[in-house]
C-alpha cells in the first residue's frame, strides 16, 4: 500500500504561566491509502493536538509531519458546528467558497453528495430542522466538498446519543468508505475504534507517547455494527482496555 | 376543525390576552381621571402640576402654531444621526479591537472608564471646543451610544463559538473570511439588539445635549417650560418625548424582525 502520510518523532510542549508541559512526546506512526486508523487514549492525553497539528492548525511542534504525493487534509470536529444562517447546501459550500473552490462542477458534486447521502429534500432548508444526526452527516459532506484525500474525524459521534452514535458511525464509515478516503480519527470509545478501523493505535498518558498500535482483523469484516458481532472484538477489546487501564 | 378542549384552551388564551390589555388600558384612564379629579377639586396646585386639560391645551395651541412639529423633527433628526453615527462607528471600532487584539487589550482600562463616565460631565467641555450649535448636541449623544455599542458588539465577536472559528480555520480561512462569513452573520442579533439600546441611548443624549444649548427640540421645550415655570409646557414636551421615543423604538423592532428571519 501507498503511504501517504508520516509522523516522526513528533513533540509537543504547552506552555502556561506557571509551567511548562510535555504534551506530546515521540510519535511515530504512518497512514497508507485506504487506511482507517483510530487513535485511542485516556482523555486529556493530546489526542485532538496530534490532529490539530495534523491539520496545521497548530504550528508549534517538533518533529516532521509529512504529506506525500501533494495528498490534501479534511477535518471533521467534535461538533456539526453548521452555521445557522446558511442553508444546508450553503453550510457544505463553506470550505470550497473559502478556497475559491466554487465552481459549476463542484457545487454539482456537493449537492450529488446530499442528494446519495438521502439529504435532498434539505438542502435548502436551516441546520435547526434536522436531527443530530443529519447535522453530522452534513458536516461530513461539508468535509468532502473540498475533496480531501484525508479526513481528519475528532470525536466525531460524542456529542449524540447511543443509539444515534451506533446508526450515525454507520453511516460515516459507508461513506467514507464509498468515497474511498483515508481517516484517522481520534476517541476514547474503544468499542468504536475496533468497529470501525483497521488500525488502532493506543496512547499513553500524558506526556502522551505510543502504547501500542494493533492490526485489527476480524474475521468476515462488514459494517461497524456487524464488526462488533466478531468473534475476535472482545479480544482487541481487552488488549486495548488493559492497555489504558494501566494509566487510569 | 379543532376539538372542545383545543376551542377552550384557545378561548382561555384570546381572554387573557384581552384582560391583560383592559389593565393597561384602565391604569393609563384613572391616572388621567384622577390627576384631573385631583386638578378639579384643587387638591393640588396646578401652577406646578398642572392638568390633563391644560396639557390637552398646550398640545392643541403648539399644534396650531406649527412649532411642536419642528421641535419633533429637531430632535428626531438629532437623535437619527447620532444613532447612526454611533452604530456605523462602533462596529467599525469594535472589528478594530477584534481584528488587533494587542490593541484591545492595550484600550481595556479606557473604555471601561469611559463607559462607567456619566457622558454629561463632559458637556461643558465638549460646548467650550465645538460650540454651542447642533453639533456639540449630536457629539454628546454619539460619545453615550458608542462607548456601548462598542462594547457589546466586541464582546459578541470574540464569544463567536470557537468551534467555529476552528472550522474556518481548518479550511484556511482569512481573517477576512472569517469576519464577513462568520462573524458578522452569527452576531446580527447582537447587533440588532445594540440597536435598539443605541437608540434609546442616542435619544437620551439628544435631550441632555438640548437642556444645555439649544434653540429648538424637545429637550429645549422642557427647559424652556421649567425656566418659565410653565408646567404645563414641561409636562407636554415629556409627553411628547414619551411618544417619539416609543415610535422609535417600535421602528427598530420592526427593522429586527424583518432582518431575522432565520434562526
Amino acid at each position: 500500500m501507498n503511504k501517504i502520510l508520516k509522523v516522526k518523532n513528533l513533540k509537543k510542549t504547552y506552555h502556561t504561566k506557571n509551567e511548562e508541559t510535555l504534551a506530546i512526546k515521540d510519535v511515530n506512526f504512518e497512514l497508507e491509502e485506504g487506511d482507517f486508523i483510530a487513535i485511542v487514549g485516556p482523555s486529556g492525553c493530546g489526542k485532538s493536538t496530534i490532529l490539530n497539528i495534523l491539520c496545521g492548525l497548530d504550528k508549534s511542534y517538533k518533529g516532521d509531519v509529512e504529506v506525500l504525493d501533494n495528498k490534501s487534509i479534511g477535518y471533521m470536529l467534535q461538533n456539526d458546528a453548521l452555521f445557522n444562517f446558511r442553508t444546508i447546501l450553503n453550510n457544505c459550500l463553506l470550505g470550497l467558497e473559502i478556497q475559491s473552490k466554487l465552481s459549476l462542477e463542484n457545487k454539482e458534486y456537493v449537492i450529488k453528495l446530499l442528494e446519495t447521502y438521502g439529504l435532498k429534500e434539505f438542502i435548502s432548508s436551516y441546520p435547526t430542522s434536522l436531527s443530530g444526526g443529519m447535522k453530522q452527516r452534513v458536516a461530513l459532506i461539508r468535509t468532502l466538498a473540498t475533496k480531501p484525500d484525508i479526513i481528519l474525524l475528532d470525536e466525531p459521534f460524542s456529542a449524540l446519543d447511543y443509539q444515534t452514535r451506533l446508526a450515525v458511525s454507520d453511516d460515516v464509515y459507508k461513506i467514507i468508505k464509498k468515497e474511498k478516503k483515508s481517516v484517522i480519527m481520534v476517541t476514547h470509545d474503544i468499542a468504536e475504534a475496533i468497529s470501525l478501523a483497521n488500525k488502532v493505535i493506543v496512547l499513553t498518558n500524558r506526556p502522551c507517547t505510543i502504547k501500542n498500535i494493533y492490526d485489527i482483523n476480524l474475521s468476515n469484516r462488514s459494517t461497524p455494527i456487524e464488526n462488533r458481532k466478531a468473534k475476535e472484538f472482545s479480544y482487541y477489546y481487552d488488549m486495548i482496555w488493559k492497555d489504558i487501564d494501566t494509566y487510569v | 376543525m379543532y376539538s372542545m378542549e383545543h376551542k377552550k384552551y384557545l378561548k382561555k388564551i384570546k381572554k387573557n390576552k384581552f384582560l391583560v390589555l383592559l389593565f393597561q388600558l384602565l391604569i393609563l384612564i384613572l391616572f388621567i381621571l384622577g390627576w384631573q379629579i385631583l386638578a378639579d377639586l384643587e387638591l393640588i396646585n396646578t401652577f406646578i402640576s398642572s392638568s390633563p386639560k391644560k396639557v390637552l391645551n398646550t398640545l392643541v395651541e403648539l399644534t396650531k402654531n406649527g412649532d411642536i412639529y419642528r421641535h419633533i423633527w429637531v430632535t428626531v433628526y438629532e437623535t437619527l444621526i447620532s444613532f447612526s453615527l454611533g452604530t456605523i462607528l462602533g462596529i467599525i471600532i469594535a472589528t478594530i479591537l477584534w481584528r488587533f487584539e494587542f490593541l484591545a487589550k492595550v484600550i481595556d482600562p479606557y473604555l471601561t472608564i469611559l463607559n462607567s463616565l456619566p457622558k454629561v460631565a463632559l458637556g461643558p467641555i465638549i460646548i467650550i471646543w465645538v460650540g454651542a450649535n447642533i453639533k456639540s448636541i449630536i457629539l454628546m449623544a454619539l460619545l453615550i451610544s458608542v462607548i456601548i455599542t462598542i462594547i457589546n458588539i466586541y464582546q459578541g465577536f470574540i464569544n463567536t463559538d470557537p468551534l467555529k472559528i476552528k472550522l474556518m480555520n481548518s479550511f484556511k480561512a482569512t481573517k477576512k473570511q472569517i469576519y464577513f462569513k462568520l462573524l458578522l452573520p452569527s452576531n446580527l442579533k447582537v447587533i440588532i439588539s445594540t440597536l435598539k439600546i443605541n437608540i434609546s441611548m442616542s435619544l437620551i443624549g439628544i435631550i441632555m445635549g438640548e437642556f444645555l444649548v439649544s434653540k429648538e427640540g424637545i429637550g429645549y421645550l422642557i427647559m424652556y417650560g421649567s425656566q418659565v415655570f410653565n408646567l404645563n409646557l414641561v409636562i407636554t414636551g415629556i409627553f411628547v418625548l414619551c411618544i417619539v421615543a416609543t415610535i422609535m423604538y417600535y421602528l427598530v423592532c420592526c427593522i429586527e424582525k424583518k432582518l431575522i428571519k432565520v434562526g
